[in-house]
């Protein structure tokens, strides 16, 4: 070990910055996954069913932020729109580009899960004197999530996984802010050790929770 | 007297730069996609041995697919350096991404191996093969019908994730423009190149994996 010391006091004592740092990490985790969701559902459909405009677009969307790296899809947020004076936050950058993975990814799992439905349920719905909206969120998305959820939950830690590239660009999220407190130490072992078991830790809680939920959504 | 930066705009040497840090990704994603490969396999032939193996593994393969890449090529990179091992970014690197692509394609693989049918391969053993010719002429072509296309996903990820070992301070295609945007200001023209690079590889990979999955199941 080359006499190597290990000094696991000074991660302790600043293990108040690193909760604040899991803190911003859990939330933008947590509002990316909404955003991502949202945006993503009515972009899977667009690929399922739609056509012309539409269907270009969600394409679009969905090869950019699959087939280029996320800390690309960052720096397009963060230096790329700086270019053009639009300065956003660091937080705002992480969220809109972990957002804008989430969906790309969201919405190929979505597609997936509606091609697994029966297709005779839309017309189904819409002849019951339902809306096309109200079909597919009444009829269609409550069968989709049930059959797409492991997927899904994945994607959200994914998504979390993400965040971390935050301290690219000087966020203060869980690795930011790890980044950060162990520059005046340079203990960087024992820092991002305990980092690492803190994302674990989140994963496992997102992991955990997710099927709490499911349980509960899908009681029958 | 106006102090003025040399060299500020950028410059056909630029462009040697930067085809530095293609060879330099191109490098360090097909050296752990080989041994983070090989390594897997071997891996995922392990967990399905036994359920004492599965469970003795599952650690490994469920901190490295719960940990973000950039701790995860930190703590490489600290703890080789505590260990005195390595000097070179690229070692670092390496480390990371095969370690994890170890994690990944071992599930893959497992997965692959479950999904040969049981009776295929008594009738194997039956016929007189040992557990290994079993293994290498009955179970694993099969397996590799169904491992393929995730895997590709997986090699997918890997070049991605690839463009983070700039951060252990391997000057790979991301942190050359990097570098090039903070000296120059050129963002777009470089953002737009670093883009077109990695979607060029992946974009036709992901179609042809598409194309083929939808081959195989039919």
């Amino acid at each position: 070990m080359n006499g190597y010391q290990f000094y696991w006091s000074i991660v302790w004592d600043s293990l108040p910055l690193l909760l604040a740092g899991a803190w911003v990490t859990v939330q933008i985790t947590l509002l990316a996954f909404i955003i991502g969701t949202l945006i993503a559902m009515p972009m899977a459909v667009a690929r399922q069913h739609g056509e012309g405009w539409a269907y270009r677009f969600s394409t679009c969307w969905v090869e950019l932020s699959r087939n280029t790296p996320a800390v690309f899809q960052l720096y397009v947020f963060y230096f790329g729109l700086g270019a053009f004076h639009i300065n956003i936050s660091s937080y705002a950058a992480v969220l809109i580009s972990v957002s804008f993975n989430n969906a790309g990814y969201m919405t190929e799992i979505f597609r997936g899960g509606l091609s697994a439905i029966p297709r005779q349920q839309l017309p189904a719905a819409r002849s019951l004197g339902m809306t096309g909206a109200q079909s597919f969120i009444h009829v269609i998305f409550p069968q989709m999530f049930k059959v797409i959820f492991l997927a899904y939950v994945t994607q959200g830690i994914w998504g979390m996984l993400n965040t971390s590239l935050g301290m690219l660009v000087g966020l203060p999220e869980l690795s930011g802010a790890t980044q950060y407190a162990q520059s005046t130490s340079f203990r960087t072992f024992e820092f991002f050790l305990v980092t690492a078991l803190i994302y674990y830790l989140i994963a496992k809680a997102l992991q955990l929770s997710a099927q709490l939920a499911f349980r509960l959504v899908y009681r029958s | 007297m106006q102090f003025q930066f040399a060299n500020q705009g950028l410059a056909w040497s630029d462009a040697y730069f930067l085809a530095q840090g293609l060879v330099n990704t191109v490098r360090l994603a097909v050296t752990a996609t080989i041994i983070g490969t090989l390594a897997g396999i071997v891996l995922g032939w392990v967990r399905t041995v036994s359920v004492t193996m599965r469970i003795a593994t599952s650690p490994f393969i469920d901190i490295l697919r719960s940990v973000p890449m950039i701790i995860q090529l930190i703590l490489a990179n600290s703890f080789l350096s505590i260990l005195g091992l390595g000097a070179s970014p690229f070692w670092f690197g390496t480390v990371a991404l095969s370690a994890w692509m170890a994690a990944v394609t071992a599930e893959v693989v497992r997965a692959g191996l479950l999904s040969v049918p049981v009776q295929y391969r008594k009738s194997a053993r039956s016929l007189g093969m040992n557990g290994f010719q079993e293994l290498v002429h009955i179970s694993m072509p099969l397996a590799f019908r169904t491992a393929l296309t995730p895997w590709i996903g997986l090699v997918l990820s890997l070049i991605k994730d690839s463009a983070l070992a700039g951060v252990v301070g391997y000057v790979e295609y991301m942190r050359a423009t990097q570098i090039l945007i903070t000296r120059t200001h050129e963002t777009w023209l470089l953002l737009i190149g670093a883009g077109l690079f990695y979607f060029i590889i992946c974009y036709p990979v992901s179609r042809y994996s598409r194309r083929l999955e939808r081959k195989i199941v039919v």
